[in-house]
């Protein structure tokens, strides 16, 4: 009917079912409901044709009833009175002999959605509950479900629900998988279907019998279930088993997930259980349906956050097809980032580079970003690749590259030199707010050594007018800023300009901001170099290589739900984080985390004294038992890299308010000590880390190899056991430093050879930094010094500590040389 | 749980609707189609919100096959039923085109009544359903002498009978019951691969996904066999024997096929249910039994009037008995080319593309052991050294039909009993690309 309207179509149909011929003749009168039913999927508003359609209703011809019956479960609520006339003829179906009659009747009777007729529907339904067709029984059970939902105030039926309960027990798998669903729905106030034992192991049992939709039913439902003993568990686990390698998909993915619920206290179990899954999962990747591939992939970046190694050798499984949608594309290119290692790193960025020139702005860009990434610890090649994209002079890759040196570049500040190469060649206008802002930071930063930053920088400032982002204004302030700090000749008229535009800014902040910066400079000009050439806390404590191994419990509860496929991931969190560190500067920054070391007061603390006053028990902390009692060392909870940095520094403050005086309170140790270990500086990070993991010490940031000073950060949690099943953990902050000076010799001498430890007195560390400073270039022994806190303090754990940490890097160090 | 199902044609016409518990407004379809405009890029994300009703969709023939849920889903399981949905109306009304949709509306929506009650899925299993559907498929396809062809005089085997034309399998399963339809049953051994060959033409990565899926037009059919190479081997553990042994490292089978005779004799049996089913899946990676199909010699260079000549040489390496076909190589092409002049081989093509800035040269049919090579003068304002680096990898992509890469193959099927009356039994295989990229 493509030239009538609706009302027209409308008029024409009734006309046609009320016709008697028409009604006589089944097939024509078939034809004319199912022209009905198409107007109505087409979205023509046929509900005036409701009387008719009831009347069609009473018909032998199931194809027919089955049409009628999608129009009266569409609009039945408008017509609830004339419903009550289809429920008579649905009644009478219920009766039918023809059980496939007998279950249409009843479910399109529970799918009126009409609370008045309820007590017309709830005795067949009941009565069905007990038919003898499967078929009949598995929609009274839903229908149980769907009365209960229609009368929200009224109580719980326990005959129902207790019926409900022994048809569980139905030879049927499809009518107890049913049953599960009624229940959780009907019983949803209290928690949901009660699983104890018996209803679990039969469960367990029969859900070999369930098809793939059953089974990741009744797993979902199973994840209430609280195994009574360890060995019942492990039962339960191998029973499972199977389906942790299933073929399906969903039954994988429901299966781990009931595993990582039910072994939460046995995180090697679940480990070998996501090790399981790695085949299916990399199966599932490569599936046809491309919306499933991405399910899959979302699913292995949560594994990877707990198992960074589980892929190491299928890295070639990402790489992208020329036919992967672009929301592949940049998952992918997400894992592959978190692949990389010295192996594969030159292959890794082979193919990203290729990817760097996609049509897709979007992918061009994801992959530009990734290079960044991965330049965080391979710097040198990704600058390369980097700015050899820069000569491509196309605007979204030139403003993307632009983002990355920045976030690169306020890290790796050894390559500053490279990023001022780039800087020069880049000349052209970018149209992108978040490219300018880059530009610009750059150029505040380096515009000491870029010839051309003035002249750029004019640029921006003659354009100010037509500048729309205020986030640009803000930048080109600050850049302008702090470019007149360091060229005032060249730079000194534009400033001007930029000012006076600025203070009549309509944009407050901006305008704020100008007015600050005018403030400033009338201070003079060294209260303006102190407020905007500060530095970071310390710029090399931004390297993190490889977040630290996330425990799986933090993403558990994310694994297979919807959640983890929605674009608001972490990831993005995370990025965000990262660039907005370089606009906002941190305000406890001020004094350099180098310098605050010097005014340490290191503690000469006597055994067992300074412990006694926390321990419940002093003996316990008698040296003989400290012997006897092992120290075990963990990583969890885990300490991110903010907070470390925090603690670090608190630690710090205490020391220098309080002072010496009433150390006795202080609930931290401070320990500092120089381990021999040739080779450890040029360890790669990578196998740093490794080795650091293998006795449970969490490596936070490092700087690269072969810089000076080269520094690692780390921590770890002990545990003594002690007599009286008291555990006592502490925390351990610690800080290698190497500076390659060589007039530690003596302090080594003092201590021993290599391993030998020495808790030194405050007073001996004042002057370090300066002997430090005097003697970076000389090149001597390669001795590491070892700064430790501990909190709450504890020698004896301490000392293992460090007996563990030096077996560790001088186990690295033989390796090397 | 699900609440609605909707189908959109591309174009945002509705082309089925179902709301299972009335828990959502039902102008769901416009707010899922306003979300999917509204972003850029070849298809939005899998997964989208609005307020707290979730739309999960995946794609079919063009259309948008689409979830909404209210309660923390399982996405594994809501996409897979989407997938095995598309499945069922594809076997049930012979294809998924928007045509063939839209005729055959009730049919879908008895599916749908029988498939999912109350947002909880019930059966998807075809050997379950046919009993429950009614309805008769509409076939979009009107009838063609040509199909009558494929018969030879007094039902002898012709030539042509030999080979199933390739539409065979796209028609509604039901037909067979009641309109007299063959009774046939197709085995595909589908095989796609992936492929990256490095600059120097180093074979850099190369994983084929194989499955063997059954097709299967037969009222009833008890048991059937299906007997693989003998020599199939699965992992990297076993030995090689002589000859030409056939190596995948991990595989799959549905759960419907029974392994008794696999480990001694390679023999797959079960019972096909109507309706189109996967029997097996297989993945091997890195370790290709013959050298990839397709290599690439470029010759790249700028001439001094600023033009880019690109002179490519592609050959096909596949025995010379088998062929690839629809052979099509795109090439990407540095941003700002004008003008494109080309001297090919002559039954192949190219046309450059502006959207995608690359070049596509098609080749219809590609013989084993012979190349073809093009030369491609392109005028590019401005160009540099650097716009090289825009140039290439070159993506492939092509069929090779009668042709497994893996080696797979079907020593024999049968099926038991025999079946009363004429019946067919079909094999094809058939080797796609996923994705062949060859870098230059």
């Amino acid at each position: 009917m493509p030239y009538l309207s609706s009302e027209d179509t409308v008029k024409e149909l009734r006309k046609t079912l009320a016709n008697p011929s028409v009604q006589s003749d089944p097939l024509r009168y078939r034809n004319a409901v199912l022209r009905v039913i198409r107007a109505l999927s087409q979205g023509v508003d046929v509900s005036g044709l409701f009387s008719e359609m009831v009347k069609a209703c009473a018909t032998v011809d199931v194809v027919q009833k089955k049409l009628v019956y999608v129009f009266l479960c569409c609009y039945a609520a408008l017509h609830p009175e004339l419903s009550l006339l289809v429920v008579n003829t649905l009644r009478k179906d219920c009766q039918d002999s023809n059980p496939m009659v007998r279950s249409l009747a009843l479910r399109n009777m529970s799918n009126l959605r009409l609370p008045g007729l309820l007590e017309y529907v709830e005795q067949p339904v009941v009565a069905g509950l007990r038919d003898k067709a499967a078929c009949v029984r598995r929609v009274a059970v839903l229908g149980c479900a769907k009365i209960h939902n229609l009368q929200p105030n009224r109580d719980v039926d326990a005959a129902v629900v207790n019926e409900l309960y022994s048809l569980l027990r139905d030879p049927d798998p499809v009518v107890m998988v049913n049953c599960l669903r009624a229940l959780e729905e009907i019983l949803k106030e209290e928690g949901g279907v009660a699983i104890n034992k018996p209803i679990a192991h039969h469960l367990l049992n029969r859900l070999k019998e369930c098809d793939v939709w059953g089974q990741c039913e009744v797993l979902s439902v199973l994840r209430r279930y609280q195994p009574q003993s360890e060995e019942e568990l492990f039962d339960i686990l191998s029973l499972l088993d199977a389906s942790l390698v299933s073929s399906h998909p969903p039954v994988m993915a429901a299966t781990l997930r009931l595993f990582l619920s039910l072994c939460s206290g046995l995180p090697a179990v679940s480990v070998a259980a996501l090790e399981r899954v790695r085949g299916p999962l990399l199966a599932a990747c490569g599936s046809t349906s491309r919306e499933l591939r991405f399910a899959a992939l979302c699913h292995l970046q949560l594994l990877l956050r707990s198992l960074p190694g589980l892929l190491r050798a299928h890295y070639k499984r990402f790489f992208c097809g020329y036919t992967d949608p672009a929301y592949i594309k940049q998952r992918k290119m997400e894992v592959l980032v978190e692949l990389v290692n010295d192996e594969n790193v030159l292959i890794l960025l082979d193919e990203l580079k290729g990817y760097c020139t996609d049509v897709n702005t979007n992918t061009a860009q994801a992959a530009i970003s990734a290079i960044g990434r991965i330049g965080r610890s391979y710097s040198d090649k990704c600058l390369e690749i980097l700015t050899g994209l820069l000569s491509l002079k196309q605007e979204h890759i030139t403003s993307a590259v632009l983002q990355t040196m920045r976030d690169l570049g306020s890290v790796c500040p050894q390559y500053n030199n490279t990023v001022c190469l780039a800087l020069k060649g880049c000349k052209e206008v970018l149209s992108d707010s978040q490219g300018r802002q880059s530009l610009l930071w750059l150029l505040g930063v380096y515009g000491q050594k870029v010839s051309s930053a003035p002249y750029t920088l004019e640029v921006f400032i003659d354009g100010v007018r037509s500048e729309t982002s205020p986030g640009v204004k803000m930048e080109l302030l600050t850049t302008a800023m702090r470019l007149f700090l360091n060229r005032p000749a060249e730079t000194q008229d534009m400033l001007g300009r930029l000012l006076h535009y600025c203070i009549e800014e309509t944009d407050m902040s901006i305008r704020d901001q100008a007015l600050l910066y005018y403030r400033l400079l009338h201070c003079g000009i060294d209260e303006t170099r102190t407020v905007l050439q500060v530095r970071r806390s310390d710029p090399l404590l931004g390297v993190l290589i490889g977040q630290p191994v996330e425990p799986i419990s933090r993403w558990a509860w994310r694994f297979n739900t919807l959640e983890t496929l929605e674009e608001s991931s972490a990831e993005t969190e995370s990025t965000n984080r990262r660039s907005s560190e370089h606009v906002t500067f941190y305000p406890r920054s001020n004094p350099g985390l180098s310098d605050t070391l010097n005014f340490h007061k290191f503690e000469v603390v006597p055994l067992g004294l300074d412990s006694a006053s926390r321990c419940p028990d002093p003996s316990a902390d008698a040296p003989g038992s400290s012997l006897a009692t092992p120290l075990s060392l963990s990583l969890s909870p885990p300490v991110s890299p903010e907070d470390f940095e925090r603690l670090w520094l608190q630690q710090h403050s205490l020391h220098s308010e309080q002072g010496a005086e009433n150390r006795e309170q202080e609930d931290e140790l401070n320990l500092q000590e120089w381990v021999q270990s040739p080779a450890v500086p040029d360890c790669s990070p990578q196998s740093l880390q490794a080795a650091m993991q293998l006795v449970n010490i969490q490596t936070l940031a490092f700087t690269p190899p072969h810089t000076l000073p080269w520094r690692v950060y780390l921590y770890t949690h002990t545990h003594h056991t002690q007599t009286e099943n008291n555990p006592h953990s502490t925390l351990i902050l610690g800080e290698l430093l190497y500076s390659g000076e060589a007039n530690q010799r003596e302090e080594l001498k003092k201590s021993g050879c290599g391993s030998g430890m020495n808790v030194e007195g405050g007073e001996e560390d004042v002057d370090h930094k300066q002997r430090r400073d005097s003697a970076k270039r000389e090149r001597g022994e390669q001795v590491v010094k070892v700064t430790l806190k501990q909190r709450p303090g504890d020698i004896k754990a301490l000392k293992d500590f460090l007996t563990i940490l030096t077996t560790v890097l001088q186990t690295l160090s033989s390796e090397r040389t | 749980m699900i609440s609605q199902i909707f189908i959109l044609s591309s174009k945002g016409d509705n082309l089925l609707y179902k709301d299972f518990r009335g828990e959502a407004g039902s102008d769901v379809q416009s707010i899922f189609y306003e979300k999917v405009t509204a972003l850029a890029g070849d298809q939005p994300p899998v997964v989208m919100s609005y307020k707290d009703l979730h739309f999960v969709h995946v794609r079919h023939g063009g259309s948008y096959w689409v979830v909404t849920t209210t309660a923390d889903a399982s996405p594994f399981t809501i996409i897979d039923f989407l997938n095995r949905l598309a499945a069922l109306v594809k076997d049930y009304c012979g294809s998924l085109s928007e045509k063939s949709l839209q005729m055959n509306f009730a049919l879908i929506y008895e599916l749908l009544d029988e498939v999912v009650d109350y947002g909880y899925i019930q059966t998807t299993s075809s050997d379950v359903l046919k009993n429950f559907i009614q309805t008769e498929a509409v076939s979009s396809k009107p009838f063609s002498l040509f199909d009558l062809s494929n018969v030879g005089l007094f039902g002898a085997e012709t030539q042509q009978s030999k080979v199933a034309p390739s539409s065979a399998a796209t028609r509604p399963i039901q037909s067979s019951r009641d309109q007299g339809g063959k009774s046939e049953i197709f085995v595909d051994v589908i095989e796609r691969m992936s492929v990256v060959i490095g600059s120097n033409g180093v074979l850099m990565k190369a994983d084929v996904e194989g499955e063997i899926k059954v097709k299967c037009y037969m009222p009833s059919c008890s048991e059937m066999r299906i007997g693989l190479n003998e020599e199939f081997s699965i992992g990297k553990s076993q030995l090689r024997g002589y000859g030409a042994a056939v190596r995948v490292d991990a595989c799959s089978f549905n759960q419907a096929v029974r392994l008794d005779e696999f480990e001694s004799h390679r023999i797959l049996r079960l019972c096909p249910s109507q309706g189109e089913q996967t029997v097996m899946q297989y993945q091997l990676s890195d370790d290709l039994p013959s050298a990839p199909p397709f290599r690439l010699y470029p010759t790249i260079e700028r001439d001094s009037g600023g033009r880019l000549m690109m002179y490519l040489k592609l050959r096909c390496d596949l025995p010379p008995k088998s062929a690839a076909i629809n052979v099509s190589a795109t090439i990407p092409v540095p941003k700002g080319s004008v003008s494109l002049s080309q001297e090919l081989s002559h039954t192949s093509s190219a046309e450059m593309k502006q959207q995608s800035r690359a070049i596509e040269w098609k080749i219809p049919h590609f013989s084993g052991g012979t190349q073809l090579s093009a030369l491609f003068t392109l005028e590019v304002p401005g160009l540099s050294s650097a716009s090289l680096l825009e140039v290439g990898p070159v993506a492939l992509s092509f069929e090779l039909p009668k042709l497994t890469v893996t080696g797979l193959q079907i020593r024999f099927l049968r099926l038991s009993p025999v079946q009363p009356g004429p019946s067919q039994r079909w094999v094809r295989y058939v080797t796609h690309t996923d994705s062949y990229t060859i870098r230059i």
